[in-house]
């Protein structure tokens, strides 16, 4: 069943999603070569504890032990965070976070360099990060599901990278995960028809070689089938009358600067 | 958040160094070590030598700081 939620409601999975939005902040800040990815699941913890009412939304959601979803290079998502896992200069580390706040839930993630990265990774980084944009345009009430996953497949394939199948965005508020899925690929026109009051996670994942996945020992990490390296970024967007409101970033305007 | 107010300066980068780290020399002259905001760091911002930044000291300790804006 596909819940709709009230202005209110979204209002409450905002703040949520402004907390998420500070956590990737302050982890990103962290990233540096020589620090493991369980210092980084401390510092994240920590900070969602501090607030009143907020908990980590993963920590035990299926059994997942931590707060953190820390995943390395070829490891696409669910990666565990580690003592033994240090991040390296020219990595990538993709974090996902979401938190429960007053019983609502948001859900953010972002992949970022570790010191300098080659230019083929970086390019990898900036079309994900896009691919995730041109969906969020599409996500407003009369589109269907079908123009975000169309939106983000095609900027992505004619980038030359692929687009992960297996794994999908996601309803979100109510629960860490509700329907409907909210796939990454897809055909305009087709798919469950966007209305106001929709909250999703959508959640483009793309490797730079083939789109095949698979699952470690440890039933959490996935990796890519081919070993190279794979982005992941999300954020959960509230369809509403007037477009899609991103709920999961700092309400700052000097985000906006111009890149090189 | 932090307790204690950041103090803002701004200066300009001389040179990058290994682990993400950047020597900045602030408008009042004294030579510090900076490491970058996550917020630059989520937006993929580039910092090279030569540019001009926005930086956060902490009170405690005058001789770090935290890159907080790149000028164009």
């Amino acid at each position: 069943m596909i819940n709709l939620k009230s202005p209110a409601e979204i209002e409450v999975i905002g703040r949520a999603g402004t907390l998420v939005a500070d956590v990737l902040d302050l982890v990103a800040e962290h990233v540096l070569p020589g620090v493991s990815t369980a210092q980084l699941d401390r510092i994240a913890e920590e900070r969602i504890r501090g607030v009143q009412g907020a908990s980590p939304a993963f920590k035990g959601l299926y059994g997942f032990p931590a707060t953190l979803c820390a995943s390395l290079n070829n490891e696409v998502v669910h990666g565990i965070p580690s003592d033994s896992r240090i991040l390296e200069s020219g990595d990538i580390l993709s974090i996902d976070v979401g938190v429960r706040l007053d019983g609502y839930f948001a859900d953010a993630a972002v992949t970022v360099p570790v010191g300098e990265v080659d230019a083929e990774v970086d390019r990898l980084l900036r079309v994900t990060r896009s691919a995730l944009g041109a969906g969020i345009r599409e996500a407003r009430s009369g589109k269907r599901l079908g123009d975000i996953g169309e939106a983000i497949q095609t900027g992505v394939e004619e980038a030359g990278f692929s687009v992960i199948r297996e794994l999908v965005g996601h309803g979100v508020g109510s629960a860490a995960h509700e329907e409907p899925q909210v796939p990454n690929f897809g055909r305009s026109g087709r798919g469950l028809r966007l209305e106001s009051g929709l909250v999703i996670a959508i959640e483009p994942m793309v490797n730079i070689g083939k789109r095949h996945i698979r699952t470690l020992k440890d039933g959490w990490t996935v990796v890519t089938a081919d070993g190279s390296l794979s982005a992941h970024f999300e954020h959960t967007v509230a369809i509403s009358d007037e477009g899609p409101k991103v709920l999961t970033q700092i309400p700052v305007a000097s985000l906006a600067e111009e890149e090189r | 958040m932090a307790k204690e107010e950041a103090i803002q300066m701004a200066g300009e980068v001389l040179e990058s160094l290994p682990n993400a780290m950047f020597r900045v020399a602030l408008e009042n002259g004294h030579e510090i070590t900076c490491h970058v905001s996550g917020k630059i760091r989520m937006h993929y911002i580039r910092i090279l030598p030569g540019d001009k930044v926005a930086v956060e000291l902490s009170p405690y300790d005058l001789t770090k700081g935290r890159i907080t804006y790149r000028y164009k």
